[in-house]
């Protein structure tokens, strides 16, 4: 591809634990992309709103507050309200592996738990990526 | 529906998408601008400059919410530093502006500067005419965090703002060139800090010393963070529109800057030409290693290649 990918890089919820999401962003700032970085305590409109108004390629997340199987699937039912069909969205933080069906189902493409290296998140979207 | 119809029916997703062809070099993007540049030049572009740190994003969007009072459209353009190992970057200017993302009357872009220096990027050009199209009445292009003359704003903008913050060294650097040139209104800003009245006076000094002229820049100190007097700085941004077109300046800047814009072009395509050449059968490698051994001098080889545009 002839263009940097670009990542919106968003904090849904209340908790304000953002390390995680930063060492991401880092990650794919040195993979060459072009990391939109949002900051704490997005709701999924304004997550949405920016994803769009960014033109981005992925939307990942990073929550660590137990709100997921809320949140997560609202960013993806937003998305495809807008008519957005091209994004990749991703989850990452604290996700019990109960719930990580649950979110594969919802149209989170992937879910990423601590202890996941960045490179597998880089591959993932390296491979899935859905525009040319 | 195209999406030169949607970008006119101001469709934030075609907006979206247009600038992003703009930065990647499509040629459809850049055939839309050329069919509807007619339709330009009614958004008035303000440039918003300085340090890192100084407070420029969250000025920003507290003077996007001044301008959203009187029910004006608002488009920013924000700029950061691209890696030039990686090629990535961190886009972090819309952390300070995430009241806005909702409103529908403001459109914000994030944009790398992709190895174009000055504190601009190269398609930022485009980009504000997109946002012009799309319908806006007002541009903010917030640049990266300059240092002393990344000075590519004034080339871009109607009217350039610049931000400062108390105590950034001592009264040399207000009167040394480059950026503290380009300013046609000053914020100091973090005005609660101490020293801010003392920074405030050694610009009022500086700009004392320039030549008489009818409009002299305004300072004013602001505090974005605690959204003090920035209802007086937009009115100060505002003046200065309001002279640039009372006196019809307006058209002479902007002629000057549509120069700056057409050579950017040209030497874009330039560049291109003999960056092919260079490479084609690895000539430049061939000349380098020539060049390294004494068997040639820098001077030769450029001829050689420049030789071979001139066919």
């Amino acid at each position: 591809m002839n263009r940097p990918i670009r990542v919106l890089v968003a904090k849904p919820g209340l908790d304000g634990h953002d390390r995680g999401a930063k060492v991401i962003a880092r990650a794919l700032r040195d993979a060459g992309m072009e990391v939109i970085y949002t900051g704490l305590r997005q709701t999924p409109e304004q997550i949405v709103a920016a994803a769009v108004q960014e033109d981005v390629d992925v939307v990942a997340m990073s929550l660590l507050s137990g709100a997921h199987n809320h949140l997560f699937p609202k960013v993806v039912n937003l998305l495809k309200g807008e008519g957005v069909d091209d994004v990749l969205v991703l989850g990452g933080g604290v996700i019990p592996d109960d719930d990580i069906p649950f979110l594969l189902e919802s149209g989170v493409e992937a879910i990423f738990t601590p202890g996941t290296p960045t490179k597998d998140v880089i591959d993932f979207i390296n491979t899935n990526i859905k525009r040319k | 529906m195209d999406i030169q119809e949607r970008l006119l029916k101001r469709d934030k997703r075609a907006c979206a998408r247009l600038i992003s062809m703009l930065e990647n070099n499509d040629e459809e993007a850049i055939n839309i601008i050329k069919r509807l540049f007619n339709k330009t030049g009614s958004a008035y572009v303000i440039g918003i400059t300085g340090p890192p740190g100084s407070g420029k994003s969250t000025l920003t969007d507290r003077l996007t919410k001044e301008l959203r009072k009187e029910g004006k459209r608002v488009g920013i353009l924000a700029i950061d530093p691209t890696s030039p190992f990686s090629g990535g970057a961190i886009l972090g200017d819309r952390i300070r502006m995430s009241d806005l993302a909702l409103d529908k009357d403001v459109f914000i872009r994030s944009m790398g500067t992709r190895g174009f220096l000055g504190g601009v990027s190269k398609a930022t050009w485009g980009a504000v005419k997109i946002l012009d199209m799309y319908g806006c009445d007002y541009i903010f292009i917030e640049t990266v965090g300059v240092g002393q003359s990344e000075i590519d704003i004034v080339k871009m903008a109607d009217t350039v703002l610049m931000v400062l913050i108390p105590n950034m060294g001592d009264d040399i650097q207000a009167i040394k060139a480059g950026i503290m040139e380009i300013a046609d209104v000053f914020a100091i800003n973090k005005s609660d800090l101490d020293g801010a009245d003392k920074t405030k006076m050694e610009i009022e000094m500086n700009l004392d010393l320039n030549e008489k002229k009818e409009y002299r820049p305004p300072v004013v100190k602001v505090s974005a963070q605690k959204n003090e007097d920035i209802d007086i700085l937009l009115r100060k941004l505002r003046d200065h529109e309001k002279y640039l077109k009372d006196t019809e300046l307006i058209h002479q800047i902007r002629q000057r800057n549509l120069k700056t814009e057409i050579l950017q072009l040209a030497e874009e395509e330039i560049l291109r030409m003999i960056m092919d050449k260079a490479y084609e059968n690895d000539l430049l490698e061939e000349l380098s290693i020539k060049v390294e051994k004494r068997e040639e001098n820098p001077y030769t080889a450029k001829e050689k290649i420049v030789a071979l545009i001139k066919d």
